[in-house]
Order: structure tokens, then C-alpha cells, then sequence
């Protein structure tokens, strides 16, 4: 329990750092230690409070769930290793060590709610920006808190509006972080707001010089506890930047690597040494820069871009080098002039190739010539078009062996994992084939989607050269992924009660985001100076390309970055928060919202349930935080799924009621992302078109639909963990995962079909009764009820068909998995489906239980027990609970001419769910047959799935035969699915889906033309 | 002003070269069969015909070297993109000189020559597929790691992705452009694996035009101002199915050229000329 002594002598010592720096590297090495120790010492303190707040309410929120989390079984011995050496801060933990490890039941709870806490805090920051005034409020209302355990909201609220931004800041730092190097001074004191007082007053600044993209320096004070975001805005403000979450900054750390300088982790924590040096650089090069909205945007990616090509991390031809160089010229001399006295004078200033040449100046002499009378911006519009087709582009590089110890490249970029061997690539892993990405010390693996001929995925390990870099490289994976691959960051916290490793996620703005919120900015262009004779000095300026991302791994080594990655959730609100005061975005304003409302949800359904008993067992334990867990999912392929185990999944519905079974759940902590169902504006078309083609005689009968929706099934499971493994795991944070989950509508599992839709549709409805009347005492469920549901879906699947109508006839039966979230939680947080690596993945009942989600649609109907429970209910359910069975699905019905319209209008449904289309393929016989049920089953013709950059195109087409009454019936059915996590352009999609109908079907003509339109924009929750 | 990897199928040039006597009894063939020179040559004549008269390239004819049978088969002496042409190290050691005159004629193009001098490299032309974006390099008998490597250091703007090639003698002998972004691919099961192999590879996406016969797959694809897009193939004596699936491409300008003396030394259509785009200097 931090003490009011404790904090003081905080104060002082906070005082004295400022006066004289601790010795750094004394610090470092202790720092691990530190790090331990403070985490055990907060979870010392949790117990502690646990037992004086009874339920822990009071304290909840002071304690780092994670850390507790991870701690929970080893503290005592790590506490003992605190150096004596250390200041303050560890002799108040030692005092705290006194109280005996408190009973592990209570603490998930605790933690849980302390999550609610901080996220809260994080609302509350991004409310108040005022810059705390001192005051001592806070620390006396904490220290009631305390004692008398009351409940901390609306102390938190005033807090929150007293308390500057920075302190929370500080506050939420400390919590998140451990303490590492400061570890002295923050332990104890970041739960006390005295000191948070001491230390606005004592703050010290320090001076931060950014070399900018143009090779000037940017210099400017920060406070020394900034984080790194502070900076990061500050340099985005100076170059009157607002599209900045293409770039980063980066430092040097002790290896003399570059590293992105994490944006949610105090500066201090990450530089190390007392270097307050560091580069703003482009992170995520935009896979299509015409598509940003700002010229100074271009502009500062042009000059990232001209330095990558100067120092050759970006090769290209000679022509190229001149053809870049010569609109460099143009950009910044504007037009050629003939008079210039020696142009290749200044020409030779300036660098262009690191193998430049005279032949070269001449040649990027003569094509400036012919460039006379384009404009800075078109210069630099035309420098990009060129440089983002070069195959390095963007591919950031890393160093690695292959499984037999020979030396490649693993590049990451925005379309997934490539690998060179020297300069060719050997091979490619694009996103959507990537199942988990994961460490362990120095390896590095990739689980890969099965194709559609193989049974099981298939794991890829490759050697990093040690820990470091294969955590770097996981790490510039997740955020690649998150980046350009999701429409919202994946937030670490769901995941939180099971550790394994990092939890390190993208915490910023995905381009889906920035491309939103970019469309949003409303200035006239400002204007810049184009400076290229500032860059001649700098050569050796950031290069992200090669160093990327390992912002923790400075501060802590193994057993503490997990919990401090967990906590950058919390905190990217934080940042977004920044971002939202700097451009006032209305979309990261309305994240906020959301993410507000959610954590006042997961706080009160905490707060709902009763209290634990005082010894539960581990899964109760693990129930009680389930809320915030993320189920890993697997994709099961229906095919052997007995019926009888859809039944068996509709009682476990029931079962889940009551805590006692649902504490039979097994959950494995993996953070999994369903991508297709996050597209921001799916285009969904349907083509239907009937003609007469048949002989005569069939002519009435003959049909011929053409569909083009989006669908997205996905069938959930929570996946077994023995505990063991988990515990193990969690005590190492050498290892980490991550599930790129990815786009399941196309995942092709051949199965045969055995389902009968009928049934299916009867127990889609079924569950659907079952998800209602579960959902009302779900909502009061002391403990997160999961739903089970069976995961039954058979689709016909989609094969490939070429193009001049090779009819490779397959029939395929894949079970797809649908999802259904919340809208709010979905613009908010990633749906934690995935598509599991069980190849076969048929749940085995006593390990796995089949969760469902609860269809989205039944939210309305649920009895509110209270309006915070069910709430809670409803934002919660996404995270702890994943769907087998395709949840209903509201779709927008727009004709073809509105659908534009239509896409650019928000939906204004407050309950409406996300939204993936109830598709009928899936029942298809029974669609088809008009309820003869005699009819053969339906002949699945082609499929095709094409995926570009920014779209996925499934094309399936099925053809019935049906004798009725005489006559013969001919239907087909063609259905083209086409997702896209960028807009999409309707018209041309829809066109394209008609011209190719009418190719492959010249006798018939396609009659009737509908389109679904289906959009998850986030929506504000009242 | 054209950009980087703007006009695919832009070709302006040709090299070809003659057919020498010894061809048909030295030159190196994958099955024995007996070659009709007379019939080769005319069947040549009327591919060099189709180039200069009817296509309207600047031909760059190359005499025959009797000492050299497959000195007719150019693409395998050197890949050109660009304005870079890299002269190639084929595989087969009888072949090697055929680069000489080959170099020379690109020089006089004024071509930037990239020379391939590594005795470890072997590259044949016929390996390379570059499909506007991005290079697939097969390794084949004929071609190694070494000589896809020095063609991506010798077009760095491009991605270069090795392809193994089980069967067959080149990559091209079972697949080859048929317009930007259109692979066309014979549908034997080893070309089938190459065309997933390429597709999972690339960034890109790629339509396929799936033809019955492999060597039929093999077609020149040009993109000609005033022509469109040109596309030499099989004639329908030859491959009557493949043929059909040609005849579907509706946007083409369809030129069947005779291919059945050459085939038999394992020539196929790309492989007789080296075609060039002088205006992509830009």
C-alpha cells in the first residue's frame, strides 16, 4: 500500500533526480530487476488492498492488471531481489512485501476492473485537456479510496478534470510501464497524486532535437517525463502535419539501432542513454501516396522516400535514379533554366544515388528539361507514382536464416511477409495466408493458412540473429498488419488475463483511420518550404527500413514488456486524444466515445457481479476476466461436425448460464483479428438476372441470378490452454503472438458437403432464440457467460475457375465463420476471431468449448436488468465471446444508383450491429428448390477468388437442376463477393460483375440488379 | 512522359536470327526427332515476316552461325527491359557464344549492357517471365540461383522470384504474358504449380488464360500504337484446342504464327526473337 510517508519521500527523491541524474547505467542493469520488482510490488499492493477494500474496488484501479496477472504465482522471489541499492520506492515495497500473497481469486477481478480504471483515466484525459494545476485534491480523495474503498469514478472523474493531461499521463506511464528506470521515483508514486503534484512543479524539461525529414533540427523542450507522443505531435505541429500517422520518430538505441520511439511510453524509458536525439521518418509507407489528402504530406514522404533512394535501401535501375532525381529537381528548382550557369555544379550538391555519377547528372539534367511547367506538388505527385512501384517500396528488411541456416531477408510491408535470398525473393506470405505470427527468443514463426489442397497449416520458422531483433520483427509485423490490414488497432488489453509475452499491439491509427480521418481535413493547403539543400549536410538520418520498431525493448527485458505493451490499449487513447485536439477528428473523436462507454461497460459489468468467493479456482478466475479476453477461435470445418454436436453446442448455450460450467471454458489468450468483417464499406452487389436460355419447353423455368455480396462467417471457439502452459508462458515474455487474422470469407476448406440447409437454417434460428434468452441473464451473469453455439455452417465453396471458363467443377462444403459485433466495439476494437490452426478443427468438447457470439440483432430485444449490465453485455460479449454460427446480419438494400450515396452516409443505427450478409449459398439448396426439397443439390460450377491490393473478389457460381412437375428447372446462381477494406468503387465492381456475367453466359441477359451495401462505420453510442 | 513500368508490350525492335544448317541435326532437343530445315526456315521466314511487315518493328536479323545450332533461339542469349539489356550465360556450354553477336547487335541499339561474368551464373532468356511488374525467373536445368540474382541486380526497380521449374525445358516453355496482367498457362499440372507458385509470390494480381497444351501457353505479346494489343500464337493445326482459347480473346489483335519444325528442338515462339523498346528511354 503506497502510504502518504511513501509518496513524500517520493517527492524528494524526484526532486533529487531532477537536481542530478541517477547514474544511467546503473539503472539499466537494474532495471529488469526493477521492473520485476515492481510489478510484484504492485501486486503486493493489489492484494494488500484487496483485503482492505474487501473486493478490491478501492484499488482496482491503481494496480496494472497485467502485471498482477503475470506475477500472480512467483512475487515473493523476485521482490527479494531488489538491490538494496534502490532509492525510496523499494523500501516502501519492501514494506509492502509484508503482507502475505493474497488470494489469487480476488485478483483477476481486481484486475479487471483496474483495466475499466485506466481506460476510464484515459477518457477522462482526453475530456480534460487543461494542464494541471497543482492540487492536492486528489491524493486526499485516493487515500479515501483507500481506506474506505469507495468507488472510484467519480473521484476519478474529478480527478480527471483537476489532474493535467501529463499527470495522467505519468500516472497511466507508471502503471503501464513498471518501473524501470525511473523505478525509484514512480513505483509508489505513480498512485499518488501528491507526487504526480511534486513532480508537475519539479518537472524537469529536457531538450529534444528531431532531425527532420529535410535535414534540418527541429529542437524543442519536453518534460522529462513526456511521452513520446508528446514529442511526436510537437513535430507534427511544427511541420504543420496532419496526416502524421504515416511517420514516426525514431532513436538510437544502446545497439545503434534504429528504433521507433514508442508513442505511448515515456521517452525516457525507451532513449536510455541520456540522448534526446531522434529522427522523424516515415513508418508505413502508403502503398498508394496519390491517395493522401495533403501536398505536405507528399512532400515529407517524397523526402523520406529521395533519402531512401540516395542511401540505397530503396535500389533502382539507373533510369529510374535519374527519373526520381530529375523530378527532385523540378520539385524543388522548378523549371530547367537553359542560362543556368554550370547546372552540374549544384547538380553534384545534391544527392541522388549512392553510386552517382556525371552520366547520371546528365541524364537527370536532360529529364528535368522535360519537366518544365510542372508544379512542386506534381513533381513530387510524379516522384511518388514512380517510387511506389519500385519492389522495394516500403519493405522494411530484416536479417534472418531460414531453417537450414542460410542467410535471407524477411521484408514486412504492407501486403505481408516476403523473403530474400540476396536480392530475389524466394517467397511470400501475404497477410490474409498468415494465421499467428509469434517469437520465442530468437526464432521467429509464421503460421500459414492451409492452401486449398492441404489439410493443415503449416508453421515457418526462421533464425533472428537474437531475441531483440526477432521481437523487433514481430513487432513491425503487428503493426504492419494492424496498420494496413485492419480498420481499428487490435487493443492488447482484451487478451489480458492469460499472458503469453507481449502483448504488444499497433496502437495508433490504422491507414483505414487516417485515410477517414484524412478525408475529414478541412484547410486550405498550407504552405511549405521546399528545402533540398538542407538535406545535402545529412546522410545518415533515419533509416526505418532497417530499424524498426523495438521501442520496448530498452526499457525491459523478458518478463516485463508484456505488461507494459498491455497497457499502450490505455493508452493509445491517450494519443488519440492528441491527435483529436490537434486536427479535431471527428472520427477519432467518436473512437473515443466509444472506447469510453466501453470501459465505463467492462467497469460496471465488473462491479455487477457479486464478489468472487474468497478461493476460487483458477477458472473461475480466468471467467472473471474473461470479459477482456480474447478467445482464440478456430475454424472448424463443419464437415464432421456431428449434428448431434450442434445440439450438444445449443445446451452448452444454456450451460453457460450458469458460472459453475462456464468455468469448463478453456481459453487461450491470442489476440485474433477478423479482417474481412472489418471492412469499413464492404460493397456488397448482387446481380440477379433471369432470362429464357433453356429449350423451349424450359424456357419459363430457366433463371440465372448473379449475386455479388460480402460475406463473412466465422465460427468461433474458445481454444483449450492447460494452465500450466499458460502460467509458464506468461512468466517469460520471450515469446508472443499475434493472429493476423485474416479475411475468413476466403478461406477454402474443401468438405463435403453433408449438410442439409434446412436444418441449418432451423438451427441458425434456434440459436438465435437460444442467444436471446441466454443474452438476458448473460447480462447479469456475475461472471462473463459464454455462448456456445454450434458452429455449423456449410457453404459451398469457391474454387477458382479461369478465366475462358475452365469448369473446374468442385464441390465444396466449407464452413465459414461469421462474426457479428457490436458497432461500437467494432470501430473501436478488433473482433477477436480467428479462424483457428486446428486443420480440422473440430472441437473436442472436453478441451475446447464452442463460444458464440451473440447475434448482434438480439441486443435490442434483451431485458435490461440494469442499463449497465446489459451494456455491459453488449460491449463485453465481443471480446469474450466468438461466434460459430453466423449472427444475423443487417444489410442495407440500396439500389445500384444509390449506392454511393449511400456509402457516404453514415448509417444512423444505434443498435445495428455489424453486419455481414446473411448469405444464402449457404443454405442453397433450400433457397433454390422452392421448398420442394426434391431437388438434387446444387452443382457448384467455378469459383474464383482474386485478391489485389485492396480487394477481395470471390466469384462463386452454382447450377441446379431440377425436375418439377415435368419440367426441367436450370437455375444459376452467381454470386461475386467482393470485400475491400478501402472503398470500393460500386460502379465499376458492379459493371465488372455484369460484363463478366454476360461474357461467360452470352445467352442470357441479366435482368435484375440489386445491391447490398453494408457498412461498419462506427457509430456513437448514447 | 513515360514513367517507370509504363508501356508494357511497347516494343519497337526486334532481334532475330537465322536458322543454320546444322540445326536440325545438332541442335539441342529434349526428344529425338528429325527436323525439316527447309520447313524450320520457312516456317522462321514467316515469324521474321509477321515482325517486320505485318507488325511494322525495325528487325535487327542476325546471320546464322552454323557453329552455333541453336543460335536462332535469341531470347535465351539476353533479356532486355528497358533500356537494359543483360547479356545472359545459358545454360547449356554449346550455346554460350550465341551471346556474342547478340551483345553486339544491342550494343548498336544503344542498349545499356549488363554482362553476366560470374562462371557460376547460367541464365537462358527462356527462364525469364516478366510480366510488366515484376521478373519470375525459372530454375531450370538451363538457369540458376546465381543468374536470377545478377538479373535482379541488373533490373532493381523489379521484383525478381525464383520459380522452379520441374518439367519442361524453361519456364516459358509452359506459360508467358498474354497482355498486361494476363498470364497465359498450359494446364499440366507442373505448370499449374508454377502459375500458384507466381501468383502467391506476387504483389500483383494476375489473370490466367489456362490453354490446353503447355507449349501452346508460349505466345508473343506485343502492344502496338495503332495494333492494340498483338498476340503471335499457335496456329490451330498445331494446337486446334489451345487454339479455340485464343481465338476467345476478343481484344487482341490474333496473329497464329506456324511453330511445328522449331518446336521440336524445344523452340517455342518467344524464343526467336529478343523485342525492344527504344522509346523506354525515357
Amino acid at each position: 500500500m503506497t502510504t502518504e510517508a511513501g509518496s513524500e519521500t517520493e517527492v524528494k527523491e524526484k526532486a533529487e533526480e531532477s537536481a542530478a541524474q541517477p547514474d544511467q547505467s546503473e539503472k539499466a542493469t537494474e532495471e529488469t530487476q526493477e521492473a520485476a520488482n515492481a510489478e510484484v510490488e504492485e501486486k503486493e499492493k493489489e492484494k494488500e488492498k484487496e483485503k482492505e477494500g474487501k473486493d478490491g474496488k478501492g484499488i482496482s484501479r491503481y494496480l496494472p492488471t497485467w502485471l498482477k496477472k503475470q506475477k500472480s504465482q512467483g512475487q515473493t522471489s523476485p521482490t527479494k531481489e531488489v538491490p538494496p541499492t534502490e532509492e525510496a520506492a523499494s523500501t516502501v515495497t519492501r514494506e509492502e512485501e509484508g503482507p502475505a500473497p493474497a488470494v489469487n481469486g480476488h485478483a483477476e477481478e481486481v484486475e479487471e476492473k483496474e483495466a475499466v480504471k485506466s481506460e476510464q483515466v484515459k477518457e477522462k484525459e482526453a475530456e480534460s485537456h487543461s494542464n494541471a494545476s497543482a492540487d492536492t485534491e486528489p491524493a486526499k480523495e485516493e487515500k479515501v479510496e483507500e481506506s474506505a474503498g469507495s468507488p472510484e469514478e467519480t473521484k476519478e472523474a474529478t480527478e480527471g478534470e483537476e489532474e493535467g493531461k501529463e499527470k495522467k499521463e505519468q500516472q497511466q506511464e507508471g502503471e503501464v510501464q513498471g518501473e524501470g528506470e525511473g523505478g525509484g521515483d514512480s513505483q509508489t508514486s505513480i498512485f499518488q497524486s501528491p507526487l504526480r503534484l511534486v513532480r508537475k512543479t519539479k518537472m524537469k524539461l529536457v531538450v529534444c532535437h528531431v532531425t527532420l525529414l529535410d535535414g534540418s533540427d527541429f529542437t524543442c523542450e519536453v518534460e522529462k517525463r513526456a511521452k513520446g507522443q508528446y514529442l511526436f505531435f510537437k513535430v507534427c505541429e511544427h511541420l504543420n502535419l496532419l496526416e502524421k500517422d504515416y511517420f514516426g520518430l525514431t532513436y538510437q538505441d544502446s545497439h545503434e539501432e534504429k528504433c521507433w520511439l514508442d508513442p505511448t511510453k515515456e521517452i525516457k524509458r525507451q532513449i536510455r542513454s541520456n540522448n534526446w536525439q531522434f529522427a522523424f521518418n516515415v513508418k508505413f509507407y502508403p502503398p498508394d501516396p496519390s491517395l493522401l489528402t495533403e501536398d505536405i504530406t507528399r512532400y515529407l514522404l517524397c523526402l523520406q522516400l529521395r533519402e531512401d533512394v540516395a542511401s540505397g535501401r530503396l535500389p533502382c535501375s539507373f533510369v529510374t535514379h535519374a527519373l526520381l532525381g530529375s523530378y527532385t529537381l523540378q520539385a524543388e528548382f522548378g523549371d530547367y533554366e537553359p542560362d543556368q550557369p554550370r547546372p552540374l555544379d549544384y547538380i553534384s550538391q545534391l544527392t541522388f544515388a549512392p553510386n552517382q555519377n556525371k552520366e547520371m547528372e546528365e541524364k537527370i539534367l536532360e529529364l528535368h528539361k522535360s519537366h518544365r511547367g510542372m508544379t512542386p506538388a506534381q513533381a513530387d505527385a510524379q516522384f511518388l507514382e514512380n517510387a511506389k512501384k519500385l519492389s522495394m517500396y516500403g519493405v522494411d528488411l530484416h536479417h534472418a536464416k531460414d531453417s537450414e541456416g542460410v542467410d535471407i531477408m524477411l521484408g514486412v510491408c504492407a501486403n505481408g511477409l516476403l523473403v530474400y535470398k540476396d536480392r530475389l525473393r524466394i517467397n511470400r506470405f501475404a497477410w490474409p495466408k498468415i494465421l499467428k505470427i509469434s517469437y520465442k527468443r530468437n526464432n521467429f514463426y509464421i503460421k500459414i493458412r492451409p492452401g486449398e489442397t492441404e489439410q493443415f497449416e503449416s508453421t515457418v520458422g526462421f533464425k533472428l540473429q537474437n531475441h531483440r531483433s526477432a521481437k523487433k520483427l514481430w513487432k513491425v509485423c503487428v503493426e504492419n498488419h494492424s496498420f494496413f490490414r485492419l480498420n481499428a488497432p487490435e487493443p492488447p488489453t482484451k487478451a489480458r488475463f492469460l499472458t503469453l509475452g507481449s502483448k504488444f499491439r499497433y496502437s495508433g491509427r490504422t491507414q483505414a483511420q487516417t485515410r477517414l480521418a484524412s478525408s475529414l481535413i478541412d484547410r486550405p493547403a498550407p504552405s511549405f518550404e521546399r528545402t533540398s539543400s538542407k538535406r545535402i549536410s545529412r546522410s545518415l538520418d533515419g533509416a526505418p527500413v532497417i530499424s524498426i520498431t523495438e521501442a520496448g525493448r530498452d526499457t525491459a527485458e523478458n518478463g516485463r514488456e508484456p505488461r507494459l505493451e498491455l497497457h499502450s490499449d490505455s493508452k493509445s487513447l491517450g494519443a488519440s486524444e492528441a491527435a483529436l485536439s490537434q486536427d479535431h477528428d471527428k472520427t477519432q473523436d467518436e473512437v473515443l466515445k466509444h472506447q469510453a462507454s466501453i470501459s465505463q461497460l467492462k467497469r460496471s459489468f465488473m462491479e455487477a457481479p457479486p464478489p468472487s468467493p474468497p478461493q476460487p479456482n483458477q477458472w473461475e478466475k480466468r471467467l472473471t476476466s474473461s470479459p477482456a479476453t480474447t478467445i482464440r477461435i478456430q475454424q472448424q470445418q463443419v464437415v464432421s461436425v456431428p449434428q448431434t454436436e450442434a445440439a450438444a453446442a445449443d445446451s452448452a448455450i444454456s450451460d453457460t448460464k450458469e458460472p459453475a460450467k462456464t468455468a469448463e471454458v478453456e481459453i487461450e489468450e491470442t489476440v485474433v483479428v477478423q479482417e474481412v468483417s472489418k471492412a469499413t464499406k464492404p460493397g456488397l452487389v448482387t446481380v440477379t438476372s433471369s432470362s429464357p436460355t433453356g429449350p423451349p419447353a424450359e424456357q419459363e423455368t430457366r433463371e440465372q441470378e448473379v449475386k455479388v455480396e460480402v460475406e463473412v462467417v466465422v465460427a468461433g471457439e474458445a481454444k483449450a490452454v492447460k494452465q500450466e502452459s499458460v502460467s509458464s508462458e506468461s512468466e517469460s515474455e520471450e515469446e508472443a503472438e499475434y493472429h493476423p487474422n485474416v479475411s475468413v470469407s476466403f478461406s477454402h476448406t474443401q468438405i463435403p458437403e453433408e449438410k442439409e440447409e434446412d436444418e441449418e437454417q432451423e438451427k441458425k434460428e434456434e440459436d438465435k432464440i437460444a442467444e436471446q434468452d441466454v443474452s438476458a441473464p448473460d447480462a447479469a451473469a456475475p461472471l462473463p457467460a459464454e455462448i456456445t453455439q454450434p458452429a455449423e455452417e456449410t457453404k459451398q465453396e469457391v474454387e477458382e475457375s479461369s478465366k475462358e471458363d475452365t469448369e473446374a467443377e468442385k464441390n465444396k462444403n466449407t464452413e465459414q465463420e461469421k462474426e457479428g459485433e457490436r458497432e461500437t466495439e467494432e470501430s473501436t476494437d478488433d473482433p477477436m476471431i480467428t479462424p483457428d490452426e486446428a486443420p480440422n478443427g473440430l472441437a473436442l468438447p472436453e478441451e475446447e468449448a464452442e463460444t458464440g457470439l451473440v447475434a448482434p440483432a438480439e441486443e435490442d430485444e434483451e431485458p435490461k436488468m440494469n442499463g449497465e449490465a446489459s451494456l455491459v453485455e453488449a460491449e463485453s460479449r465481443p471480446q469474450v465471446i466468438c461466434c460459430s454460427e453466423p449472427p444475423v446480419v443487417k444489410t442495407e438494400m440500396v439500389t445500384i444508383s444509390d449506392t454511393f450515396a449511400a456509402q457516404k452516409t453514415e448509417i444512423a443505427t444505434k443498435e445495428v450491429p455489424i453486419v455481414h450478409t446473411e448469405t444464402k449459398t449457404i443454405t442453397y439448396e433450400a433457397a433454390q428448390l422452392d421448398g420442394n426439397g426434391d431437388g438434387e443439390p446444387g452443382v457448384l460450377m467455378t469459383a474464383q477468388t482474386i485478391t489485389s491490393e485492396s480487394l477481395c473478389t470471390t466469384t462463386t457460381t452454382h447450377i441446379t437442376k431440377t425436375l418439377k412437375g415435368g419440367l426441367s428447372e436450370t437455375r444459376i446462381e452467381k454470386r461475386i463477393v467482393i470485400t475491400g477494406d478501402c472503398d470500393i468503387d460500386h460502379d465499376q465492381a458492379l459493371a465488372q460483375a455484369i460484363k463478366e456475367a454476360k461474357e461467360q453466359h452470352p445467352d442470357m441477359s441479366v435482368t435484375r440488379v440489386v445491391v447490398h451495401k453494408e457498412t461498419e462505420l462506427a457509430e456513437e453510442e448514447d | 512522359m513515360a514513367g517507370l513500368m509504363a508501356g508494357f508490350g511497347h516494343y519497337t525492335h526486334a532481334v532475330v536470327r537465322g536458322i543454320p544448317a546444322s540445326l536440325a541435326k545438332e541442335a539441342l532437343r529434349s526428344s529425338q526427332s528429325d527436323v525439316d530445315l527447309a520447313k524450320a526456315q520457312r516456317e522462321h521466314e514467316g515469324y521474321v515476316e509477321v515482325l517486320r511487315t505485318r507488325l511494322g518493328l525495325e528487325v535487327v536479323e542476325l546471320p546464322a552461325d552454323e557453329s552455333l545450332p541453336d543460335c536462332v533461339f535469341v531470347e535465351d542469349a539476353a533479356v532486355v527491359c528497358g533500356d537494359t539489356a543483360l547479356i545472359t550465360r545459358p545454360g547449356a556450354e554449346s550455346r554460350r557464344r550465341e551471346t556474342e553477336a547478340m551483345k553486339g547487335a544491342l550494343k548498336d541499339l544503344n542498349l545499356n549492357i549488363v554482362e553476366m561474368t560470374d562462371e557460376n551464373a547460367t541464365l537462358d532468356g527462356g527462364d525469364v517471365l516478366f510480366t510488366g511488374r515484376e521478373f519470375f525467373v525459372g530454375l531450370s536445368k538451363r538457369t540458376n540461383q546465381r543468374g536470377a540474382e545478377i538479373l535482379a541486380d541488373a533490373f532493381k526497380d523489379y521484383a525478381v522470384s525464383t520459380v522452379p521449374v520441374l518439367e519442361g525445358l524453361h519456364l516459358k516453355s509452359f506459360c508467358s504474358m498474354g497482355g498486361p496482367g494476363l498470364i497465359v498457362i498450359g494446364s499440366s499440372e507442373p505448370a499449374q504449380k508454377a502459375l500458384k507458385i507466381m501468383q502467391q509470390m506476387s504483389d500483383h494480381r494476375y489473370d490466367k488464360l489456362t490453354v490446353p497444351d503447355d507449349l501452346a501457353a508460349n505466345c508473343v505479346y506485343m502492344n502496338l500504337p495503332n495494333k492494340g494489343h498483338v498476340l503471335l500464337h499457335c496456329t490451330a493445326d498445331e494446337f486446334p484446342e489451345s487454339a479455340k482459347v485464343f481465338e476467345k480473346l476478343k481484344d487482341h489483335m490474333l496473329i497464329p504464327v506456324s511453330n511445328m519444325e522449331k518446336v521440336k528442338v524445344d523452340g517455342a515462339l518467344t524464343c526467336c526473337s529478343v523485342l525492344i523498346n527504344k522509346k523506354a528511354n525515357i
